[in-house]
């Protein structure tokens, strides 16, 4: 209990972060639950999610962090049996208003996924820029802008400016993920959802991951699930607790790992739980 | 719990077992070798028996000669070697799209129903005996054929006479008409094939599409069909096998014509037909002609199906279909 508390920095109250940074929410879901058929996902989820800032979800397996973070982007279209209720807004606007195409929304909202899926028939710098060639980029000047940015900002570039056009899966594990994030990047999206990014990697890609959100966040929102809870702890600035598909608690990180207000919270962060 | 159950069972030794084991696999080691063996024979057969054609003609000369006159005893293998290539090759060119489209809108259109539907005529399709789909060229193919070729035919001597040789005789019966009795005999294949590997595609490449702001046809097109290519490519290969090796079908329609040049409506040959026609009563120099023409056709299938296991290979992701 001890050792988890010591990789936690003291706390900061909600009001001074607000100062310091001055929150605006780029996102905000409203009631927000997902059905499987007649079982419920998650259920009534409000909770904003704050601009530029990391914002992790955590709970124990099963409580429904994949089927929020897939609601915030409209990946539940593609299940036949889901069904969502309630609202997600993304500025100002909710992405289940009738008409709204889930196509456009997913550009906005990019995604990376637990096990990295790059395109295996793709090259490196290919992969980076198929969500552009999507968008009929095809200036060549462009790409190459774009792709060197993406890479970038996911930290990678380094390691494979000299082998672009080599097949994306000839990377490692946590380089295929990197890539995955650069793919996601290319495009722009004003929020980046991760679901467990790192739970398939090594330790040292994991950390190289957990660097990079640091200054990715200047680019772009970031909600990452993970099931670690040190590394929410590490990483994010804000963390919502669910517990069998409930939102229990959402707050600076800070506070709800030092002063969780609700005991089951308080239990799961402390290890007495999950 | 389970494991003392598992040595507790008082059946048989270990020894016996071991024995057991080594008794399979030896079984099926000589099931292999003897397939292995029936094919080698088959190849070694042909070849012997094909063997006077080549003494006598020359292998160069045989392969490459157009003759193939029984009256003067001289033969050639090249119009038929020629006329299998053409008829095969575009009766895959014409199904590959059709095949592709059936194998996409089975697997991510149509409703699971319509799908199953879809997948049992195919299987149905793929299993019907060829001399039906003979049939079927002969009495619906052909007519129907015999009247577009002919305003083809009227059009090109109007204004395009040049293509006139290319075209041929409109008649029906022909090269045109084994092509796409052959075609439509090999889309079942290749589009169940590809049917197969389509929907093995994970989910989580189609997620990565998606995720990035696709349509559900740019998913296909960038997720789906790449990943899925080594399993269409094999269908395609299926399909080649059996268009090349194709007898009953394209004998009734192609018009068994061995006088180069072939055209494009007008009657041509195949290796098949040929054997086919001849075979009964073929002796001497003429059914070692014959049977050399078998095994030629016996190399270009095998050659063919290496080339496409190796491309096969290179092209699958994760090195599966
Ligand atoms: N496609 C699905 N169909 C039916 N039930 C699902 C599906 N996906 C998730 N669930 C159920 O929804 C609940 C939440 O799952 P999930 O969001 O994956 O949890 P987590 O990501 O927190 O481990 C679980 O009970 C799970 O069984
Ligand atoms: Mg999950």
């Amino acid at each position: 209990m001890e050792e988890k508390q010591s990789l936690i920095s003291p706390p900061v109250p909600l009001a001074q972060l607000g100062e310091d940074q001055n929150l605006k929410p780029r996102m905000e879901t409203r009631g927000l639950s997902v059905y499987y058929g007649k079982k419920m996902g998650v259920g009534s989820v409000t909770m904003p999610i704050y601009t530029n800032q990391v914002t992790a979800l955590i709970g124990p397996s099963g409580c429904g962090k994949t089927t929020f973070l897939r609601a915030l982007n409209r990946m539940h279209d593609l299940t036949p049996i889901a069904r969502v209720e309630g609202e997600a807004i993304l500025d100002g606007q909710n992405i289940y208003t009738p008409g709204v195409d889930p196509v456009e929304i997913r550009r906005k909202i990019g995604m990376v996924f637990q096990k990295p899926n790059p395109f295996p028939t793709l090259s490196i710098y290919d992969n980076v820029v198929a969500g552009l060639k999507l968008l009929g980029v095809g200036k060549k000047s462009v790409l190459d802008e774009a792709a060197e940015r993406s890479l970038r900002q996911s930290a990678l570039w380094d390691e494979v400016k000299d082998r672009l056009r080599a097949p994306g899966m000839s990377l490692s594990g946590g380089q295929q993920q990197r890539l995955c994030i650069a793919r996601a990047l290319a495009v722009q999206p004003e929020v980046l959802l991760m679901d467990e990014p790192t739970s398939a990697l090594d330790p040292i890609s994991t950390q190289a991951i957990e660097d990079l959100m640091t200054t990715l966040k200047k680019h772009v929102t970031i909600v990452i699930v993970t099931h670690n809870m040190q590394q929410a702890a590490r990483v994010s600035d804000f963390t919502g607790y669910f517990l069998t598909g409930e939102l229990v608690e959402f707050g600076p990180t800070n506070t709800l790992f030092t002063a969780p207000k609700d005991p089951r919270t308080e239990a799961y962060i402390t290890g007495r739980f999950g | 719990m389970a494991t003392v159950r598992t040595q507790s069972r008082p059946s048989t030794s270990p020894l016996y077992r071991a024995f057991g084991d080594r008794l399979f696999a030896g079984l099926v080691l000589l099931l292999c070798l003897l397939i292995i063996g029936i094919v080698l024979l088959i190849g070694w057969q042909l070849g012997w028996n094909g063997a006077r054609a080549f003494e006598v003609f020359g292998i160069v000369g045989f392969l490459s000669s157009t003759a193939w006159n029984p009256v003067t005893d001289v033969y050639g293998a090249w119009p038929f070697i020629l006329g299998t290539l053409i008829t095969s090759l575009l009766a895959l060119a014409l199904a590959f799209f059709p095949a592709l489209a059936v194998a996409i809108f089975a697997t991510e259109y149509a409703p699971r129903w319509l799908g199953n539907v879809l997948s049992y005529a195919l299987e149905l399709l793929a299993s019907l005996p060829s001399v039906i789909y003979g049939l079927w060229g002969l009495s619906v193919l052909v007519p129907a054929l015999r009247g577009v070729q002919q305003s083809l035919f009227l059009w090109a001597s109007d204004h395009a006479q040049w293509l006139l040789p290319v075209l041929g005789n409109p008649i029906g019966i022909g090269l045109s008409a084994a092509v796409m009795v052959l075609a439509v005999m090999v889309i079942p294949y290749t589009a169940s094939l590809a049917k197969d590997s389509i929907a093995l595609v994970p989910a989580v490449q189609r997620e990565a599409a998606y995720g990035l702001g696709a349509t559900k046809w740019e998913v296909i097109r960038m997720a789906v069909v790449p990943y899925a290519r080594g399993g269409i490519l094999a269908g395609v290969i299926l399909g080649l096998t059996r268009a090349l090796g194709e007898t009953m079908a394209v004998v009734l329609v192609i018009g068994n014509n061995k006088n180069l040049p072939f055209t494009l409506f007008g009657p041509a040959t195949t290796i098949p037909s040929a054997i086919v026609n001849e075979f009964g009563e073929a002796q001497g120099l003429q059914l070692s002609s014959l049977l050399a023409l078998g095994f030629i056709l016996f190399l270009i299938s095998g050659v063919l199906n290496l080339l496409a296991a190796w491309i096969v290979k290179r092209m699958s992701v994760d090195g599966r279909l």
